[in-house]
């Protein structure tokens, strides 16, 4: 194709926006209405994904040893553990360090008391690893494996933060999917309307156009270019919006729920934005395009 | 060479549009297809342009036959014929040059080739003083004109009528006529449906006249059945 063909198409789908400007400016503002909504969703869902994922990384599996093994005997188990693909990252913490841990928290400004135990450490069968793991939905296989090892006295972890995180995710993603699929269909039904209105508009042009020996792209190429700058500008101005939203919220919440900063960890605009701004464009692109694509069909009948 | 040959058309209504019609045009030949309403002259225009499809028979228009023509192929075969329509059907937003080029941007072709072709044509129609004005700023003779302009600038074989002097006095329908002679003798081929046996007459071509679907009478130097 021609390049002066593909400005003709380009001007004549921008003289469509004009012309029905007011339809078209209500189509922007339902598109951006609707991208703003999916953009709202997509920020809430990323953050909580966000902070159960820090929320995860935080959860581990304490694994303590039999009173008999020694320390070395203890750090050999441990790096065999350590060998699995589950396992993130494993801190070991030896009986002597355990006794300091325990001696700082409960005897601080008592520390007399903590001297009678100097050559009797109470905690001398706590040697234990904390292991953290790539994926908490890899816990079950993990402490099962654990509890099978020769030498494990006992493994902590807690099976109701596995379940309430994954269920939580799936949650999120099952609300997440339901919702941008609401959104889509509103607005490709927005896009449309506003197709029919430019196409009856342009009835005449578009039936002398096919007399004439006009191929159907032709025909059809400036009302795409229409959907395509309408979904473009629905997906700018709430993507705009979200960009000073998001970053006045986040500096909200953090500083009105100060006492959560350990939970609520909000991802940075830096790690968001640039997918946000994809998958909006993507949308409103794709919105603009097959909306007019399908709903000028059916005048090109030849 | 345009060949109807045995064509019916039926409408899904029942309307029997054409009953088993057989016409030959030949290349270069100025023919006036005459007949009163619901004769069946704007089916056989319709059928021309591939429209809408025969009941039965066959049209073949420059060995190209328009029933085994394959639908993508039908922007290309139109862009062979002009059409000139009663009612003008000029885009009332655009100016004149910008009507007559609008025919030639919608089948590709480059910038150059329309500030060429399109004051030529516009020559040719003797429109060229008025080339920045719109439409609706035009008489009737002058906008029939700009639908011709924009009908044969993109050298079509054939130019196709409908009508063309249905809206016009009796003054302005003669020069179109004489126009559209005039695009017959640089070697068009010109279909004009009309139903003035007066413009006819004067013309002295050959007529095809049509009554209720059925070809009357095929005269070569301006009689018609009355």
């Amino acid at each position: 194709m021609r390049i002066s063909t593909c400005f003709y198409c380009l001007k004549q789908g921008m003289k469509n926006i004009c012309r029905n400007i007011w339809f078209s400016l209500a189509s922007v503002a339902t598109i951006s209405a609707c991208i703003f909504l999916f953009c709202l969703f997509f920020s809430v869902i990323s953050n909580v994904r966000y902070m159960v994922k820090h929320v995860e990384s935080t959860v581990g599996i304490t694994v303590l040893f039999d009173e008999t093994l020694g320390d070395e005997e203890i750090r050999a188990l441990g790096e065999e553990i350590g060998r699995r693909s589950e396992v993130r990252e494993m801190v070991y913490t030896s009986a002597q360090e355990a006794w300091e841990e325990f001696k700082k928290e409960y005897f601080a400004g008592n520390e007399a008391l903590a001297e009678g135990f100097a050559d009797d450490n109470p905690l001398s069968g706590s040697a234990s690893y904390e292991i953290y793991l790539n994926d908490i939905a890899q816990q079950d296989e993990l402490v099962e494996y654990l509890e099978g090892l020769e030498g494990v006295r006992r493994v902590n972890y807690s099976n109701s933060a596995v379940a309430g995180f994954s269920s939580f995710n799936k949650v999120i993603g099952l609300l997440s999917l339901v919702i941008i699929g609401v959104l889509l269909a509103v607005s490709v039904f927005l896009i449309n309307n506003t197709i029919s209105v430019a196409a009856a508009f342009r009835k005449q042009e578009s039936q002398i156009m096919r007399l004439i020996g006009a191929t159907n792209f032709m025909i059809r190429a400036p009302f795409i270019v229409e959907g395509v700058v309408i979904g473009i500008f629905g997906a700018v101005i709430p993507l705009a919006a979200m960009y000073f939203l998001y970053t006045r919220s986040v500096v909200y919440l953090v500083e009105r729920f100060r006492i959560l900063s350990g939970v609520l960890e909000f991802m940075p605009i830096g790690d968001l934005y640039p997918e946000m701004i994809g998958v909006a464009l993507l949308l409103g692109v794709g919105i603009g395009f097959f909306g007019s694509f399908f709903t000028i069909r059916k005048y090109l009948r030849v | 060479m345009i060949e109807i040959k045995n064509v019916s058309k039926t409408y899904d209504t029942g309307n029997k549009a054409l009953k088993n019609v057989n016409i030959q045009i030949e290349d270069g030949e100025f023919v006036f297809i005459m007949g009163r309403s619901g004769s069946g002259k704007s089916t056989l225009m319709k059928l021309l342009l591939k429209e809408t499809e025969p009941t039965s028979g066959r049209i073949i228009v420059n060995d190209m036959d328009l029933q085994k023509m394959p639908r993508r192929y039908v922007p290309k075969y139109r862009r062979k014929l002009g059409v000139v329509f009663q009612d003008f059907r000029l885009l009332r937003d655009r100016n004149v040059f910008e009507n007559v080029a609008f025919a030639q941007r919608v089948v590709g072709a480059s910038s150059r080739s329309i500030r060429e072709s399109v004051p030529r044509m516009l020559k040719l129609v003797g429109l060229s003083a008025k080339y920045k004005s719109l439409p609706q700023h035009l008489s009737g003779g002058e906008q029939q004109r700009v639908a011709i302009a924009r009908a044969l600038i993109n050298r079509p074989e054939v130019l196709l009528a409908d009508e063309p002097t249905g809206n016009l006095d009796h003054g302005n329908a003669v020069e179109i006529m004489k126009l559209l002679e005039e695009i017959n003798s640089r070697g068009t081929t010109v279909v004009v449906v009309t139903h003035s046996q007066e413009l006819v007459e004067q013309m002295g071509k050959r007529v095809i006249t049509l009554e209720r679907g059925r070809l009357i009478s095929d005269e070569m130097k301006g009689g018609f059945a009355t």
